[in-house]
């Protein structure tokens, strides 16, 4: 027995190093193939839409307003709409999840206290964006009785965003050394004098960060908007009325597909598809550029 | 470092303000000390409120969730709503069954999908992509997550669904199927660039001391590599997976919304949120129908909690391993 082992056992480990080498070149080659191909078939589908969409855009569509019945209807309100409603919701979710981010990093004495705060924020922030929405309806709707409005959108949308912010902003801060501070308290500045003339700007990197994620996914949130703004649009264009219905574009696509009888909804809806992922990469990007130039900076 | 700072600093302001209160002639100098620990104490006040605030919103999310949904279970006995799947609110049927294993059987073929897929493109960024080649895919994929889910909904209705008739043959595309393939796409870039992360964070030495026993790269990622970046690529998964769960425009697009147990992967059927939003907005308040919707808006909020206390408990466990 020992003697068979030993006299074939150069031929068997050959024969299993060939069998591993040859695993490591499928799996080499599976693993380039599957990347790749995933990659491009996801960057190429998207391809598509812009494809559709964008050559047909015009300031027309753009600017114009948006018809029930005939063909030839813009994307006005919604698209103004799009961004009053994000401009709101950070309006109201940035100082107090900042606050909130501010309070955790720094002042936060109690363990069992700020123990039960980070349990909070992270529970919220696993909330799906829907219940938001049935939120949304049950104040502003059944309790305040102000209807489908962009004011009950916006600050649903707020909330949705908070959790994001305070723990992004506690982050960055937490992320700043410890010697500017004690250099901040050593020249007897106070806390609130060290938090924002110190702490605040050295960590204002991390929370445009955070701010520009925020942004792009309140941008693009469809269910909130849907249950707490309505569908349609006052009609109108720079509706500042805080008390108009407030349908974005994302909500817009939907209806625009699902429920419109308009002859060119799939016209319409190509092209919104296209605005909406511009929009949306435009934010991405403008927001990125300063951060990947900084990081280039600080690597050389 | 910091709780010594806070407390010592503190006490800094009140010192001197009781200094100063025994003096109360000393004009200028009284006004800006009180003024400076007035404005720390209410910035410090500020802070707080808001961090309650948090969780303010939380509890009477939780609360109001339970409250209303509670109340389903008036006239609707337990085991109707969990156990029947016969949802008919019009003729006072409320059996959710169909939507909860809807959402189940979604989740679970989304995660069929992804899981091996985005931990292969994450394998690929991490470990066999040339440097310039990951500094262009990395940015890529994170602009990818930035992309809003009713983009990917209206790619599913208007580009998967017609391939998908014609692969199957059916009249309707539309179902669990159609579903599932919008939720990998949507929630690929988030699970790869997390696992990503996750991988390339493994020491070089593991990778050394496994190449040096004269393993090939094959044999050093899964025996040695993906093993030690387990904990990092189940926080991915499950991340992932409350997007899917929660996940609600791109899955209305594509399900069909009808009330039915699926016979295929092709039949139009429904899950809990898109039940939720195609129905919510056209009952009254205070009607059994909206009640139910709110008890399902409960299933998936308890679904998520728990997710995320199996989130925690990963991490914990990461943080003891390494």
């Amino acid at each position: 027995m020992r003697k068979e082992v030993s006299a074939g056992s150069p031929y068997l480990f050959s024969k299993r190093r060939r069998a591993s080498v040859l695993m490591d070149r499928l799996f080499t080659g599976t693993v380039w193939g599957i990347g790749i191909v995933v990659i491009l078939f996801i960057i190429g589908l998207l391809f598509l839409l812009l494809q559709k969409g964008l050559p047909e855009l015009s300031w027309d569509f753009l600017y114009g307003l948006p018809s029930e019945i005939e063909e030839g209807g813009g994307i006005g309100p919604a698209l103004f709409n799009s961004f009053y409603v994000l401009i709101i919701s950070l309006l109201v979710s940035i100082p107090i999840g900042m606050a909130a981010g501010i309070y955790l990093a720094e002042f936060a004495p109690n363990n069992k206290l700020i123990e039960f705060v980070r349990i909070c924020v992270e529970g919220l922030s696993s909330v799906p964006s829907i219940i938001f929405g049935l939120f949304g309806i049950a104040l502003f709707v059944e309790f305040f009785e102000i209807g489908l409005t962009i004011l009950g959108a916006a600050i649903s949308l707020a909330f949705l965003n908070l959790p994001v912010l305070t723990r992004v902003t506690e982050e960055s801060i937490r992320a700043v050394p410890v010697e500017l501070r004690n250099a901040s308290f050593a020249l007897g500045s106070t806390h609130l004098q060290t938090i924002r003339s110190v702490l605040l700007p050295v960590a204002l990197n991390g929370i445009m960060t955070g701010i520009c994620l925020t942004a792009g996914r309140a941008f693009g949130e469809s269910a909130v908007i849907i249950l707490t703004a309505g569908v349609s649009t006052s009609g109108e264009m720079w509706d500042f009325n805080l008390f108009s219905p407030g349908g974005t574009l994302a909500v817009h696509l939907w209806y625009i597909q699902s429920e419109a009888i308009v002859p060119d909804a799939e016209l319409i809806a190509q092209k919104t598809t296209a605005v909406l992922i511009f929009v949306a990469l435009l934010i991405n990007i403008l927001f990125r550029v300063p951060l990947w130039l900084n990081a280039r900076k600080t690597q050389v | 470092m910091m709780d010594m700072n806070a407390p010592a600093n503190s006490s800094a302001p009140n010192e001197l303000g009781s200094g100063v209160g025994k003096a109360p002639g000393s004009g200028t100098r009284f006004d800006r000390k009180a003024r400076l620990r007035w404005s720390n104490k209410l910035f410090r006040v500020i802070c707080i409120s808001s961090a309650l605030l948090v969780c303010l919103i939380l509890l009477s999310i939780l609360v109001l969730m339970l409250r209303t949904g509670v109340l389903t279970f008036a006239d609707v006995s337990l085991k109707e709503f969990f156990f029947s799947t016969n949802w008919d609110p019009e003729n006072e049927h409320y059996g959710a069954l169909t939507f909860i294993l809807g959402t189940l059987a979604l989740t679970g073929l989304t995660m069929l999908f992804a899981i091996p897929i985005s931990v292969i493109v994450a394998v690929f960024l991490a470990e066999m992509t040339p440097k310039w080649l990951r500094q262009v895919l990395r940015p890529v994929l994170d602009l990818l997550v930035g992309i809003p889910s009713v983009v990917y909904g209206f790619l599913g209705l208007t580009i998967l669904i017609p391939w998908l008739r014609e692969i199957s043959g059916n009249d309707l595309a539309d179902g669990l199927l159609a579903a599932s393939i919008v939720l990998t796409i949507m929630i690929l870039p988030t699970i790869s660039r997390i696992s990503d992360d996750a991988i390339s964070a493994v020491p070089n030495k593991y990778r050394d001391a496994a190449y040096a026993l004269g393993t090939n790269r094959f044999q050093t990622i899964t025996r040695v590599v993906l093993p030690a970046a387990r904990g990092g690529i189940t926080y991915a998964v499950i991340l992932g997976m409350t997007r899917a769960i929660g996940e609600t425009m791109a899955v209305v697009m594509v399900i069909g919304n009808t009330a039915q147990l699926p016979n295929s992967l092709f039949t139009p059927t429904s899950v809990l949120t898109s039940n939720i939003v195609m129905q919510i907005s056209s009952v009254e308040f205070d009607s059994t129908w909206n009640r139910g919707l709110y008890m399902m808006g409960f299933i998936l909020l308890a679904i998520s909690i728990l997710m995320i206390v199996a989130v925690r408990m990963f991490q914990r466990k990461g943080v003891q391993g390494s």
